[in-house]
């Protein structure tokens, strides 16, 4: 501290003496390039030691990925019924409505709780530029204005064909999986069902803030919506979602909001529900089991298919190998170059050694 | 030369219509029957581009001019008008914030050039009117006008000198403003002018307005009443240009010429041609091929989206369906636009901040010269002047150095060493200068052995042959208060007394007559006063002054003594005096002039002769005649010179020291060392030029010199062309053929076993190489030439004419493999050089403004050369480099994770990443960061580079931005968008990646992928990174720190103006979920792991390396391994 003081005193000084010192350029750190600096170096002795630990610690975390998922238990039962043995090929032609197919399946060893039911769409596209487009925000957060103007992004599920208001407009509302489930334990021949429970499915800020329900008027909530029609593929309007529960209809209807949340990929699966209620809270236990599917949505015309996932999660989510086999796989590949940089770091210490003598 | 006989076999006959005629005072003259007022432009200076009114399109144009931009602009109209996957905000917002910013600073700029011209253009100047001045803005003046000045004001526009205040119808000038030359100019009233101006009838007849400052050729008709109209030869000395200050003189009158834009000013003040660096080449190129990844990228999408809807099904799902619209489309329409839509969607692989980024590196980075303390010189209290950001990196590129002799290697500070007179030497006396005193100093010193009466010729010759004015000093009726100089001593007025002239050699001659105790003591009224050894004052009538040109190589004065006799001197070059002595006294002065030639004096030789009245009469109306011709006066005058200057007897020769420069030894040697090729090119003798050489240490004693001049191609008593055609096969072979097939670019101290090879060549044997008679193998030569010089270590070539150093540097940089040419001059006679190198740097000399204010960079001296390009240079290359490698890298990881997803969405042209993210991305996530690093980076620290020559040699010939590491680059790129978008896709296998079983979507997709993105790109900096500033951290971890800030903010708030609120909340649920950071840093790391392995791994081993391996990065250093 005192040097600097001295020197700019000094400095001072030839100002006062110095006839002109406008053009000498400022003697700072920044204006030299000398603003003091970390020179990191990658040399070996970092590099090999930081791989080695990169490498273990890649191995712990994908040890503990992996067992997780091997832990986690998932079954997927697939309804397409293409497959003319399948129960549901029934179902497949155009002609059926109303159809109802049953799938069976057993289970050795309690599935353990808490189960989550997904259902599972491959070569379906929900990302789709303009199928992504298509609906209304400002509709779906409640505001009654879109109700009888909907945006253009929703065409061409804006109007029906009479110039109605769709409520809620767009491909993406129209094509709503409609399928429904319903799970029962055979036990000694008697169908137990299985209760599933749709609630908090969805995400918490999509089900609070993101999407709202209109208004009631005069007291009824299909009055808010009257004026406008059902999308056209739907059976029922969206105030009607769920006649067992009346908080779960309108843009809250849980199931609804999975389906609006675009997947990633052609081939996902969506939460359904969950079992942990009752008897089944400890998980599935053993035994037969029988899948009532209220089969109304078509994928063959596309080639698509249809399943029912059953899996429990953990702190990781939904089983998937791929994470905990790729941190092993680079995690030992660490290892392995922290090895080979150490014979050849060993061997040229050793090249260079000889040279000096 | 070869200009002006074209302008004389075109352009001659319309020059002479296109001369002016201007009405002095804008009176009528009897002369001419009819009066017409001729039309010339005002006096307004406009140097502003743009008015209020016509800024906005015009900007508008200009910028959209620009081929970068104009792409952009498509790209934003295309979002416009078809339907694309983004909106036109994500293309529109970079592009609107480019071409505003751009017009601010255009538009600030004009409005300073507005103001500056207005305070010029409303400047109040008194104009004669009617006999009486009147005020007047300066933007009224007409050609025509007198206007009066007075002192310290500046000329406010070309002006012919008609009347000064001062006795001797001088008055003095400095140019500082127009080319920095601070010296007091005297400039001369036209001839016998009347005093009474209100009655002045004349005209002028002069040239069409030329830029060139010295150049001014005129005649003015004088009409009296009675007499028959006189006519007087106006030049540049009766010409008062605008921007000059009137100085020493209280005021003066003039006749306005040129005004406002055809004011020489003006008109020298139009803008260079651009040059484009190598780096900007390489730039295109680059373009280019990413443009192509764009159009394949696009077509590729085009095709498979059109295969995969013919699928059954795929066209059309129930869910999916078609509007009206589209279902009306033709489909080659909609193909078309999906094409549109996809260039769109991909076109952010081409950045509009790339150009910006670049642009402000350069801009900013050049300012380290500026700063740069080391460039600062105290003697002239400046420091680098940067003319043009463009360059920075080609610093870094330099093969060819081209310098000049005089004032660049050597000091151009001359001091009178030693002179010859009659064949009798005379030293210098520089040791014991204190025992000079003007009555007995020369008596001791000249050992009588010429005879006096010869010493005294000669030394009357040096103190009258030549252009010196004396500085005012003592008091005279002006005052020398004004003059700066040292006039405080009165005690040895002699030795004081200050000098001014043209060229430091002129000041050393008589300043070495004066040390002899011939004093100069000035000119008044066309008399020349000089103090002889008694003590007397001689006074001679000043006739003539041949003037000095680099042709003709030598001046003459004629003058009258008082005895009546009428005499020229002489003073030339050796080689352009004795042809026109007699030759037996040749033969004597030669041998002198040989020697003081190779120890590295410049010598001049000294003649007279003694004019009969006849050959005055004769000499005297043939110079008159030429001076008044407007046409071709320089060829005119030249021929009477010749005819004048002929049958001469040569009295002595003189040697003058000009010394070198500081560290020029060191500075060439740094040079040679980095893989530079030096040439010397100068208009100087051979034997001057070569000792310089050898002092310098381009030549060495081992050095085998290769001579190409006019003495070897006469020497074998044959015709020059047979000469030449032998001497160059033969040198052909000694140097191209005979050497080792390895030698090219290699050290020459690893190289010592094999001979080095100098060359020499001069002007005349140049331009037989260059223009061959034509039975000759013109091409033949020139490539042989060009291999030998190639091949030598240094290349001397002397007695240049400014246009044939120019022709030089055009045929290096023109020759195999366009190498990066750089021109160092400080005189008039290298701006030619200057402009036609790639970099030309202007040396701060004595000689003027003139190769500064043409140059791109220009340093104080020449030392400062080896810090400018190993350090300065090595630097920006390495920075705009690695720059230009990492924003076409970031920018296809970017894009190709977007362009992969393409085909799990049906082809469908679904964004991947949120609107928000594509443009930010370039703007603020990865930009700053970059920036810093290449203004900051030092991979070498400055010093290292500085000590260690051989570095430079590591980035030649663009070394970082050829294909190998632009590939390399590409490569990572393609490796790292492959990771990133496949593992998240296998992760997304499941999407099921909460503790509670939720699901994510494909805007959950999207972050992850861009999060991985930004992380790695930035960390891939900070890898490369080798100089940790604290602005490196602060930018790098501040930028990852603003996307996380930035992506909760975004996610966070419902944004009414969105239509669709796709990311709310994605971002929070993303890091909730543990699945998510662990394959955040799996790919990270993944990402990274070639880099750092292959960075380790090429790290230099050896014990020869080790001491540089210190301070060597690991990034460009394995680059350079590599490739």
């Amino acid at each position: 501290k005192y040097k600097l003081d001295n020197r700019k005193s000094n400095v001072d000084m030839f100002n006062l003496t110095g006839p002109s010192r406008t053009n000498r350029p400022d003697n700072t750190a920044f204006t030299q390039q000398r603003l003091p600096a970390w020179q990191p170096i990658l040399s070996a002795g970092i590099v090999i030691p930081g791989f080695t630990l990169i490498g273990l610690a890649f191995i712990g975390v994908g040890v503990a990925l992996f067992v997780t998922s091997q832990k986690i238990t998932d079954l997927e039962i697939d309804y397409t019924g293409v497959a003319a043995t399948s129960p549901c090929f029934k179902c497949t032609s155009f002609a059926a409505e109303n159809c109802m197919c049953q799938m069976e399946f057993t289970l050795t060893t309690l599935f353990e709780g808490p189960v989550f039911f997904y259902y599972g769409l491959t070569s379906y596209y929900q990302n789709f530029r303009t199928y992504g487009v298509s609906k209304d925000g400002y509709q779906l957060s409640g505001d009654t204005y879109y109700f009888n103007n909907p945006q253009d992004s929703c065409a061409p599920y804006q109007y029906d064909s009479n110039n109605n208001p769709i409520v809620p407009c767009g491909s993406i509302a129209n094509s709503m999986f409609s399928d429904t489930f319903q799970l029962y334990q055979v036990v000694n021949g008697m169908k137990k069902q299985v209760p599933l429970d749709g609630k908090g499915i969805a995400w918490w800020t999509d089900y609070n803030i993101k999407y709202s329900n209109p208004a009631l008027v005069n007291g009824s909530f299909a009055n808010a919506f009257s004026g406008t029609v059902k999308p056209v593929n739907w059976s029922k309007p969206v105030y009607e979602l769920d006649p067992t529960d009346q908080a779960n209809n309108g843009f809250l209807n849980q199931n609804f909001l999975v389906w609006m949340r675009q997947a990633a990929l052609p081939k996902f699966q969506k939460l359904y529900g969950r079992i942990a209620e009752g008897d089944y809270a400890q998980g599935l236990p053993a035994g037969n089991y029988t899948l009532l599917i209220n089969y109304s949505y078509p994928v063959i015309s596309f080639g698509g298919t249809k399943k029912v996932v059953l899996s429990n999660v953990s702190w990781m989510g939904g089983k998937n190998q791929f994470l905990g086999i790729a941190y092993l796989v680079i995690g030992s590949l660490c290892i392995v170059m922290a090895m080979v940089m150490l014979i050849i770091y060993a061997k040229y210490k050793f090249t260079d050694d000889d040279e000096d003598m | 030369m070869l200009r002006r006989r074209l302008n004389r076999l075109f352009g001659g006959d319309e020059k002479r219509v296109d001369s002016r005629t201007i009405y002095v005072g804008n009176r009528p003259c009897p002369a001419t029957e009819t009066f017409i007022p001729p039309k010339f432009c005002d006096n307004r200076i406009v140097s502003s581009k743009y008015t209020i009114w016509n800024f906005l399109p015009k900007n508008l144009f200009e910028q959209f001019r620009r081929i970068a931009n104009f792409y952009f602009l498509i790209i934003f109209l295309v979002q416009v008008i078809v339907d694309t996957p983004t909106s036109p905000v994500t293309s529109g917002l970079p592009l609107f914030f480019v071409i505003t910013v751009t017009a601010i600073k255009q538009g600030y700029e004009d409005w300073l050039r507005h103001k500056a011209d207005s305070e010029v253009n409303k400047y109040p100047v008194r104009v004669l009117e009617d006999g009486q001045p009147a005020r007047k803005d300066s933007e009224k003046i007409k050609v025509g006008d007198i206007v009066e000045v007075v002192e310290d004001e500046t000329f406010p526009c070309d002006l012919i000198l008609l009347q000064s205040s001062r006795d001797d119808d001088t008055c003095f000038v400095t140019t500082a403003s127009l080319d920095g030359e601070s010296n007091h100019k005297t400039h001369y009233t036209v001839p016998d002018m009347e005093k009474d101006l209100q009655s002045l009838s004349a005209t002028i007849e002069c040239e069409q307005p030329q830029p060139d400052l010295y150049k001014f050729v005129g005649r003015m008709h004088i009409y009296k009443p009675e007499h028959d109209p006189a006519v007087r030869s106006l030049g540049p000395e009766n010409l008062l240009l605008k921007g000059a200050t009137l100085k020493n003189t209280k005021k003066i009158y003039g006749v306005a010429v040129y005004t406002g834009m055809e004011t020489k000013m003006a008109l020298n003040y139009q803008g260079k041609s651009q040059k484009r660096s190598a780096v900007e080449k390489s730039i295109n190129a680059f373009l280019l091929v990413y443009l192509c990844i764009l159009i394949s990228k696009a077509v590729v999408c085009t095709t498979l989206k059109y295969v995969w809807q013919s699928q059954d099904g795929q066209d059309e799902p129930w869910y999916n369906q078609k509007t009206e619209k589209e279902k009306g489309t033709i489909l080659y329409v909609k193909m078309f636009t999906d094409f549109l839509s996809f260039m769109v969607l991909f076109n952010f692989i081409i950045p509009v901040s790339m150009y910006v980024t670049v642009e402000m590196q350069k801009f900013l980075g050049s300012f380290f010269i500026t700063w740069d303390r080391d460039f600062f010189d105290p003697e002239i209290e400046e420091g680098a002047l940067v003319n043009t950001s463009d360059l920075n990196e080609e610093l870094g590129q330099v093969e060819y150095v081209f310098t000049d002799k005089t004032g660049t290697l050597t000091q151009n500070n001359m001091e009178f060493i030693e002179c010859c007179i009659d064949g009798f030497q005379y030293t210098a006396f520089s040791s014991e200068l204190d025992s000079f005193c003007v009555t007995d100093g020369p008596v001791s010193t000249f050992q009588e052995k010429a005879g006096r009466e010869k010493e005294e010729l000669f030394l009357r010759a040096l103190c009258l042959c030549h252009t010196v004015q004396v500085k005012e000093a003592g008091p005279d009726e002006l005052g020398g208060d004004q003059v700066d100089g040292p006039a405080s001593e009165p005690l040895r007025p002699a030795e004081q007394r200050g000098f001014i002239a043209s060229s430091p050699d002129e000041v050393a001659l008589v300043k070495g007559a004066m040390r002899y105790g011939f004093t100069f003591l000035g000119l008044e009224s066309k008399t020349m006063k000089i103090k002889n050894w008694q003590n007397d004052v001689e006074e001679y009538e000043l006739l003539h002054v041949l003037n000095f040109d680099p042709v003709r190589r030598r001046m003459s004065v004629i003058v009258r003594s008082k005895s009546g006799d009428t005499l020229l001197f002489c003073k030339g070059a050796d080689s352009s005096i004795f042809p026109r002595v007699r030759p037996e006294e040749v033969e004597r002065i030669r041998m002198h002039v040989q020697r003081s030639a190779t120890e590295g004096y410049r010598t001049l030789c000294v003649a007279y002769k003694r004019l009969s009245v006849d050959e005055y009469a004769a000499a005297d109306a043939g110079l008159r005649e030429a001076r008044l011709a407007l046409q071709d006066r320089e060829e005119k005058l030249m021929a009477v010179y010749n005819q004048v200057e002929t049958a001469m007897s040569l009295i002595g020769a003189t040697a003058v020291e000009d010394r070198l420069q500081e560290e020029a030894a060191q500075t060439m040697e740094a040079l040679q060392g980095a893989g530079m090729k030096v040439w010397v090119l100068t208009g100087d003798k051979m034997e001057t030029a070569k000792s310089t050489c050898y002092a310098c240490r381009l030549f060495r004693r081992s050095t085998e010199l290769l001579e190409l001049t006019v003495r070897t191609l006469e020497s074998g008593g044959r015709r020059r062309e047979e000469m030449l055609h032998d001497l160059l096969f033969d040198f052909h072979r000694k140097a191209v053929q005979d050497a080792p097939p390895a030698r090219a670019g290699v050290n020459r101290s690893w190289s010592s076993a094999n001979p080095e090879y100098g060359f020499i060549v001069d002007g005349a044997a140049l331009a037989l190489v260059m223009n061959p008679s034509p039975d000759t193998n013109c091409s033949r030569y020139r490539s042989l030439f060009l291999q030998i010089c190639q091949n030598c270590t240094a290349v001397l070539c002397c007695r240049m004419a400014p246009l044939q150093k120019a022709q030089i540097v055009k045929m290096v940089k023109n020759s195999k493999g366009s190498p990066i040419t750089l021109s160092i001059g400080d005189g008039a006679n290298d701006v030619s050089m200057i402009l036609e190198a790639h970099v030309g740097i202007g040396v701060k000399g004595k000689e003027g403004r003139q190769a500064v204010r043409n140059s791109d960079y220009a340093i104080p001296k020449l030392k400062h050369l080896r810090k400018l390009l190993l350090a300065h240079g090595h630097l920006y290359y390495i920075r705009i480099a690695h720059l230009v490698q990492y924003f076409f890298y970031k920018n296809l990881c970017f894009i190709l994770p977007q362009f992969l997803y393409q085909f799990f969405c049906g082809c469908s042209q679904q964004p991947l990443y949120d609107a928000a993210y594509l443009t930010m991305y370039n703007i603020c996530f990865t930009s700053m960061p970059i920036l810093a690093y290449s203004l900051l980076e030092q991979q070498i620290a400055i010093e290292v580079l500085l000590d260690n020559a051989t570095l430079y040699r590591d980035i030649a010939k663009n070394a970082m931005l050829r294909w190998g590491p632009f590939l390399y680059w590409t490569v990572l790129a393609v490796f790292q968008g492959l990771i990133f978008f496949f593992g998240v896709k296998y992760l997304f296998s499941n999407p099921a990646l909460q503790d509670n079983g939720q699901v994510f979507g494909n805007w959950s997709y999207g972050t992850i992928v861009f999060t991985v993105l930004v992380f790695t790109v930035t960390l891939k900096l900070a890898l490369d990174t080798r100089h940790w500033t604290w602005i490196n951290h602060f930018v790098i971890w501040g930028s990852l720190a603003f996307y996380v800030v930035f992506s909760f903010f975004w996610g966070g708030i419902i944004w009414p103006f969105l239509k669709q609120q796709r990311l709310y909340f994605v971002f929070f649920n993303m890091l909730s979920s543990v699945s998510a950071w662990l394959v955040i840093i799996l790919l990270i790391v993944l990402s990274l792991l070639p880099d750092i392995l292959l960075g380790v791994l090429r790290k230099p081993r050896g014990p020869h390396t080790q001491q540089i391996a210190v301070v060597t990065p690991l990034s460009y250093k394995h680059l350079r391994e590599h490739y």
